[in-house]
């Protein structure tokens, strides 16, 4: 029967990534951003490199440039050459001149204990404020994980808003016949395996506490869903049906899963118990109804049926009543995700033969096509409702990317190697 | 002659089972179990709140599929593009194999479907779900009993051949006959 391994990856992949982003572009990471579009309004930031970064295996200022830029609401200012860190004053009309609004400074400090102290400042450079400061004192595992507290920290400070960028994405990978769950980092990077297996992994989704993954494996010959608690490896069947299991979706409440079952013939829509008992059965058509995913107030599910002869996306309450059409344009529109502010649903739609991500603002039922590729697949909003990650196909590579509402920002994810896919953005961590 | 077949069968059937070693998986009886990997708890915080987040690794071995059935009939069944019609020259391949599922009450039959690469994986696994359905269908119209068929659907997951072209992606549109 099946055997289990388990390993503790060490964090080599990391350290490489960063030194090779060091490498090419000292201090100044945007490389992985493309931005498309004009008349955008994107605030100017300088990111001083960490004092003491090059005697740590992290870049900090890198990964902070890199995570605000693929915000889209942050352009980082050429810093090469100009140093400060925060316990002193800069000379902040030095910093006006190169056009900043606002100036992070910092260093990395190696403590006795092997751990590492770091710690930042924020600059307002037009009103010559301090904005304040921060201080984390961590293992060099943890040193990824600082940077991104630290885009977090200027990211709110700056936008009034929550930062996304200490959250995790889960993604699956396959490289020859092998196929591995990842949990990563919101770039993509410091990737930790939380499954590997010779048969597909599909459809992983978080749970709202972000403790457990629901997901879809075909280790055994059919597809069946699972939940896996992620900090400690354990997992149980959740749905393992006669006919297939797959698209679970959780509840707001984290109390219930929603999933297509075939055990009555046919993809249906079923509600099930986290901790077991019989399945509910939500949809009683003769058609696909697949791909659930609650409104964040868990007033709807949304899900695909080709009950109208074509697949689209509709709606109904959590029990299965009132099923309403959402989308309308085209033939041919699945893998609803909402935003969790409940205002936007994105979804895919099969354009001139081109399966392309969209976004509809569920007020005005306005929807804008947010990429010019033509595999898209398995959108996920971040907890902000800013940014969407999605698996697409770049020069014939599967890949995962981020990008702005507008489209207008996009950036690849880094991530294990072989093709990537499946995306699903964890909530923010608490 | 039909009880030579049978024991040219048995022969296979018992070959198989040896090869397989015991190590085929039934359809209804797909190991329920909690398979737990070594635990690492998350690092305790520290004052600053920011921890190691673990994450514990599951590896799976490989399954097998013992191979039985009849001889000689088609295990695989192709669908044009959209569609879950089983064409007229597969009928004689349903009909073999319901007359070994009705000979050989004991045995167990998957019929997995399969699409080509276009469209999401959701989507695909649902419409797999429907030409495994068609065939599950096909064998009952034939007093083949859902006891000893089950219809499940890979989607677009294993596709046995990679390109583009329509050759290619004709031969993914498939439902596959493996018995277990």
């Amino acid at each position: 029967m099946s055997t289990i391994q388990s390993f503790k990856r060490r964090k080599f992949v990391t350290q490489i990534a960063a030194t090779a982003l060091s490498a090419a572009v000292p201090g100044f990471a945007q490389f992985r951003v493309e931005v498309s579009g004009i008349g955008l309004t994107q605030m100017p930031i300088a990111i001083a490199a960490f004092r003491g970064e090059p005697q740590v295996p992290q870049k900090i200022g890198a990964i902070v440039t890199a995570d605000l830029e693929r915000s889209g609401v942050f352009r980082a200012i050429d810093t090469t050459g100009l140093a400060a860190d925060e316990s002193t004053r800069p000379d902040l009309a030095q910093w006006r001149q190169k056009g900043a609004d606002s100036l992070v400074t910092g260093s990395v400090t190696p403590l006795a204990d092997g751990r590492f102290d770091v710690r930042l400042r924020l600059w307002d450079v037009v009103r010559g404020a301090d904005l304040g400061g921060q201080s984390y004192a961590v293992t060099a595992a943890d040193l990824r994980l600082s940077a991104h507290r630290i885009s977090d920290f200027v990211y709110e400070k700056l936008t009034g808003e929550k930062g996304i960028f200490s959250t995790r994405i889960a993604y699956v990978t396959k490289s020859s016949q092998r196929y591995s769950l990842w949990v990563a980092d919101a770039d993509g990077e410091n990737a930790q395996s939380a499954l590997v297996s010779p048969e597909p992994i599909i459809s992983p989704a978080w749970s709202p506490n972000g403790s457990q993954l629901a997901y879809v494996s075909f280790e055994s010959r059919k597809p069946v869903i699972y939940a896996h608690d992620v900090a400690s490896g354990k997992r149980r069947l959740l749905a393992n049906f006669r006919g297939s299991n797959s698209a679970p979706a959780w509840s707001p409440d984290g109390r219930q899963i929603v999933a297509t079952l075939s055990r009555d013939g046919g993809s249906q829509l079923y509600a099930l118990d986290v901790n077991g008992g019989e399945p509910r059965r939500l949809t009683t058509t003769s058609s696909i109804d697949t791909e659930p995913a609650f409104s964040p107030d868990g007033k709807y599910i949304y899900f695909v049926s080709d009950r109208g002869g074509a697949p689209q996306i509709y709606r109904m309450t959590p029990t299965g009543g009132n099923p309403e059409r959402v989308t309308f344009a085209g033939t041919y529109n699945i893998s609803p995700a909402m935003s969790p502010d409940g205002r936007w649903l994105a979804y895919v739609s099969r354009v001139g033969g081109a399966f392309k991500l969209q976004v509809m603002e569920l007020a005005t039922g306005t929807v804008t096509q947010l990429t010019d590729t033509s595999a898209d697949e398995s959108p996920s909003f971040a907890p902000n409702s800013r940014l969407i990650v999605y698996a697409t196909q770049q020069q014939g590579r599967e890949a995962l990317m981020t990008t702005t509402l507008d489209g207008k920002i996009k950036a690849r994810l880094a991530g294990a190697g072989g093709d990537i896919r499946e995306p699903d953005w964890g909530p923010f961590s608490r | 002659m039909k009880r030579s077949l049978f024991s040219v069968l048995s022969t296979i059937t018992l070959t198989a089972a040896l090869v397989a070693c015991g190590s085929n998986v039934k359809l209804d009886d797909v190991p329920v179990e909690n398979r737990t990997g070594t635990s690492v708890a998350p690092q305790s915080s520290d004052s600053s709140g920011v921890t190691n987040r673990a994450v514990q690794p599951v590896q799976i071995g490989g399954t097998d599929t013992a191979a039985a059935g009849p001889v000689g009939a088609a295990r695989v069944i192709y669908f044009d593009y959209d569609s879950y019609i089983i064409k007229p020259e597969f009928q004689s391949a349903i009909e073999a194999h319901a007359k070994y599922l009705a000979a050989n009450k004991s045995r167990k039959l998957a019929v997995e479907g399969n699409t080509d690469e276009r469209g999401g994986r959701e989507y695909n696994l649902a419409l797999g779900q429907k030409r495994a359905e068609a065939v599950r269908r096909g064998l009952g119209l034939l007093g083949v009993t859902d006891a000893q068929v089950e219809a499940v659907s890979f989607g677009k997951e294993k596709p046995v051949a990679n390109g583009a072209d329509e050759a290619s992606l004709a031969k993914n549109r498939r439902a596959e006959l493996n018995y277990r």
